[in-house]
């Protein structure tokens, strides 16, 4: 079968948006659940931070951090989630689209099937949980005592971009898997959900081989704990080299990179279920 | 018995998805695991935060990651498929089946939590003993009142589930219902952060709401943290719950059957 994941990536962003914009149209025919849904996006990832706030109840520092550093970190972690899940997040349901036949009529329709995939009941409501962090984000900003600089602006910045295109490939590989076991789409949110939850966190809570597995094997701390580090002005607590906390970048072209292609790869021994 | 053969066959229909149980198993335990780290630097700093040792608190962890499949949390069960039922109107032929709606559906989400409760309860469990230190009951009669109080939380979760899924009647589409009750069962069942943790006076109120049935006070049995008389009152306040639902729910449907007028007929 021809690899119809290649196709001319203008095109595909364009067929992403029609798509999109078709399923926002539908979203809204049930509009009282719309509504209420995109209010529990908002409560709903509102409510981790709630519980750190029930924890801070009974103890007035975790890790070494106070309040409005863990809330830099939160905020940080879940906006780059969020837009990442916005954009890509249903990725996730490939394993459905196999078992029910529909990824086969996408592989038929002359546009990119990731595109279509991603694009497939486009859920507008995930703005609450990008809306959620910004705010938490915006909050510890004005708490944490940051001494502000040209240098620590960008890489506020960057840390938004590379975060979110980590958690963008986290959530691709996942839904890669989903090729081989297309059951076990719950594995992916072992990464992605729990990359999210574990950088709630400083990392100061985890034992050194957990930071060091989460540094070079699944990168989630580069999300927000090396930025954080350079941002909040921090000594690395693990005594790992200075360099890595500028090295977000690299890590997110690694996992987009192996991302990619593992994708292709599986499109590409892609057979159908056969039924 | 009827209902008995409707809770072993939703107990063979759940069992078929192995995958899907394997990889439900590893993020519990991923999760049982990160959260565990979160909860001893809490206790760390406090070491008796909500009455609890840290060995409780990790207790707390594994056991609220082991139930949150069979109370079923994050909604799901035999009541998603009532609200699809309802949406398409096959719900017409469950209503006119000469057996107890509720009854029907009830034995079938018992089926699905027993098969859940195997898998889903025991394997984070066993995980969570091996890589931390958990306290375990050392009498056979707790394990015997953690196992009434589970199945108790499962019939308040049921009620909660259903009352969600009747929604459907009006609004045809039970999403966002369904969103917002995960967000109610999520933070008052006391998975995001144990209830004993809220300061007062929310701590009394969110002990009281029926949410707490879930897994606060099976856990709290399993624990030690209620034991003799409080074992009772924590099994009196579940089965006041579940009526109270139950009979809501009978109430609604019965409202229901008389005013909606079922979809395509």
């Amino acid at each position: 079968m021809a690899d119809r994941s290649g196709t001319r990536s203008g095109d595909d962003l364009r067929a992403f948006t029609i798509l999109a914009a078709m399923w926002i149209r539908v979203s809204w025919t049930y509009r009282t659940s719309f509504l209420v849904m995109t209010a529990a996006s908002l409560v709903i990832t509102g409510i981790d931070f709630v519980a750190i706030l029930v924890m801070f109840s009974n103890v007035d520092q975790l890790g070494g951090f106070g309040l409005g550093q863990i809330a830099f970190l939160y905020g940080a972690t879940a906006l780059c989630l969020g837009i990442g899940d916005l954009v890509v997040g249903n990725v996730e349901r490939l394993g459905r689209h196999v078992r029910l036949g529909t990824f086969d009529a996408m592989m038929v329709r002359p546009v990119g099937v990731f595109a279509q995939v991603c694009a497939n009941e486009f859920a507008l409501r995930r703005l609450g949980r990008i809306a959620q962090g910004t705010a938490v984000l915006l909050w510890s900003l004005t708490v944490a005592d940051i001494a502000w600089d040209p240098a620590r602006v960008a890489m506020l910045g960057s840390m938004v971009a590379c975060g979110t295109a980590i958690f963008v490939g986290l959530f691709v590989l996942g839904a890669a898997f989903q090729f081989v076991s297309s059951d076990a789409s719950e594995v992916a949110n072992a990464f992605t959900y729990g990359g999210n939850t574990m950088t709630q966190y400083p990392l100061t809570i985890y034992p050194t081989e957990v930071v060091k597995a989460l540094t070079f094997l699944v990168p989630v701390a580069f999300v927000n704990w090396y930025p954080a580090l350079f941002i909040l002005d921090f000594p690395d607590p693990f005594g790992l080299p200075g360099w890595l906390r500028f090295a977000a970048p690299v890590a997110a072209v690694v996992v987009c990179s192996l991302a990619a292609l593992a994708w292709r790869a599986g499109v590409r021994r892609y057979r159908s279920t056969g039924s | 018995m009827l209902y008995v053969a409707v809770a072993l066959s939703s107990f063979r229909r759940y069992s078929t998805y192995t995958a899907a149980t394997l990889a439900g198993i590893f993020t519990n335990s991923v999760f049982g695991v990160i959260i565990s780290f979160s909860y001893i630097a809490v206790w760390k700093q406090n070491p008796s935060a909500g009455g609890y040792d840290v060995t409780d608190a990790l207790t707390y962890c594994w056991l609220a990651q082991a139930m949150i499949m069979t109370v079923a949390v994050w909604n799901g069960g035999t009541t998603d498929d009532v609200a699809e039922r309802i949406r398409t109107g096959d719900v017409a032929i469950d209503l006119y089946r000469p057996v107890s709606f509720l009854g029907w559906f009830l034995a079938g989400d018992l089926g699905r939590a027993a098969y859940h409760l195997l898998t889903r309860g025991v394997a984070p469990t066993v995980i969570g003993a091996l890589l931390f230190d958990l306290r375990f009951p050392d009498h056979p009669a707790t394990y015997l009142a953690f196992l009434v109080s589970v199945g108790l939380g499962v019939v308040v979760s049921f009620g909660i589930r259903m009352l969600v899924a009747t929604s459907a009647f009006w609004l045809l589409d039970q999403s966002g219902m369904l969103a917002l009750s995960a967000v109610f069962a999520m933070f008052f069942s006391g998975l995001a952060v144990p209830l004993v943790l809220f300061p007062e006076p929310f701590r009394s109120l969110v002990l009281a709401l029926p949410w707490a049935a879930y897994m606060q006070v099976p856990i709290d049995i399993w624990l030690g943290q209620r034991h003799g008389t409080a074992v009772l009152t924590g099994l009196a306040f579940q089965a006041a719950w579940s009526a109270v639902l139950l009979l809501c729910c009978a109430a609604l449907l019965r409202f229901a059957d008389r005013k909606v007028v079922v979809h395509g007929g």
